[in-house]
């Protein structure tokens, strides 16, 4: 089978689908996609609460496709500088957020483990470790200030789901999953 | 000093820095992509006004969201802030978060810890 960066989503349900997205992640589409998303929301009345969550992942996802997604390889049919792939879901009583965006071989580990150390955390644990990178990390030369992934799972209380799939020897591309819902989890 | 005032955007605060009266307004969303570049001159004025504070200055903070690259930023306004009550001004900031708006007032409880300045978290009911 071929690379598809759909067939990840081959075997998952297409309903409900409010927003779906790939291309070039420029703030122009950030922009877009915000204001979509929440006019989406306001009209079928969810509340301020989930709606606020929402939001906020949602900034933190583009952002982070925008500060961060490696080049594109050479031979993907769009090359574009920022690709990424955004899709929004409604689910029972909350939003699905999946992104996308290729990451280089020698990325990969450093990313998985951040997303371990994640995951592996308890919700005081990760508030702790949000305070920390605020006050001791400066924001990188790429703009990014090292907190979306941590911010992510602190206002949602769920663990990041996360895939690679292998695109060439060079590079994966790679999925985060959020599920948003208007209480935490745990 | 000249004040500070920068209407706001979908994607920036408004701002209000009114030397004259210690009154500092940062309110709205704060969800740029380069908040450097939006926050650096207020960092740089709160410099300046650190030389001669006013005996009181009240900082209000009221957004409704803000992304976490500005976090890094509001934290750097704060140090200035902390510098300016380490040198025996007094200083007050107000965060205000929306009912109901847990993660809002953890964001400001978070600051609270880092930064030594009395803070008082103000719940906004409608």
């Amino acid at each position: 089978m071929s690379f598809s960066i759909e067939n990840y989503f081959s075997d998952q349900p297409k309903d409900n689908i409010i927003l779906f997205y790939k291309g070039n992640v420029d703030s122009d589409v950030i922009n877009h996609v915000l204001d979509s998303v929440e006019e989406k929301m306001v009209a079928v009345n969810d509340n301020p609460k989930l709606r606020k969550k929402v939001y906020n992942v949602l900034v933190e996802s583009l952002q982070n496709l925008f500060h961060h997604v490696d080049k594109v390889p050479d031979d993907f049919e769009e090359q574009v500088e920022k690709y990424g792939l955004l899709v929004v879901r409604k689910v029972g009583d909350g939003y699905k957020i999946v992104t996308g965006n290729f990451v280089q071989q020698e990325n990969m580990e450093k990313l998985e483990e951040k997303i371990k150390r994640i995951n592996r955390s308890s919700h005081e644990e990760i508030k702790e470790l949000y305070k920390f990178i605020l006050n001791h990390q400066r924001i990188s030369a790429k703009g990014g200030g090292g907190l979306g992934l941590v911010d992510i799972a602190r206002k949602t209380g769920n663990k990041l789901d996360y895939a690679f799939v292998q695109y060439n020897d060079s590079y994966s591309f790679f999925y985060l999953d959020i599920l948003v819902t208007e209480e935490k989890e745990n | 000093m000249e004040p500070i005032i920068i209407e706001g955007t979908p994607k920036t605060p408004t701002v209000k820095f009114d030397s004259a009266a210690g009154i500092f307004e940062i309110k709205g969303r704060s969800i740029p992509e380069n908040s450097v570049e939006f926050y650096k001159p207020l960092v740089d004025w709160l410099e300046s006004y650190k030389e001669t504070p006013l005996a009181k200055t009240t900082v209000n903070i009221r957004l409704e969201y803000f992304n976490t690259s500005s976090s890094k930023c509001i934290l750097d306004v704060f140090k200035k802030l902390e510098a300016i009550h380490k040198a025996k001004n007094e200083v007050e900031v107000n965060w205000y978060y929306e009912e109901d708006d847990e993660d809002m007032l953890e964001a400001g409880e978070d600051y609270e810890s880092i930064i030594r300045v009395p803070f008082k978290m103000i719940e906004i009911t409608d």
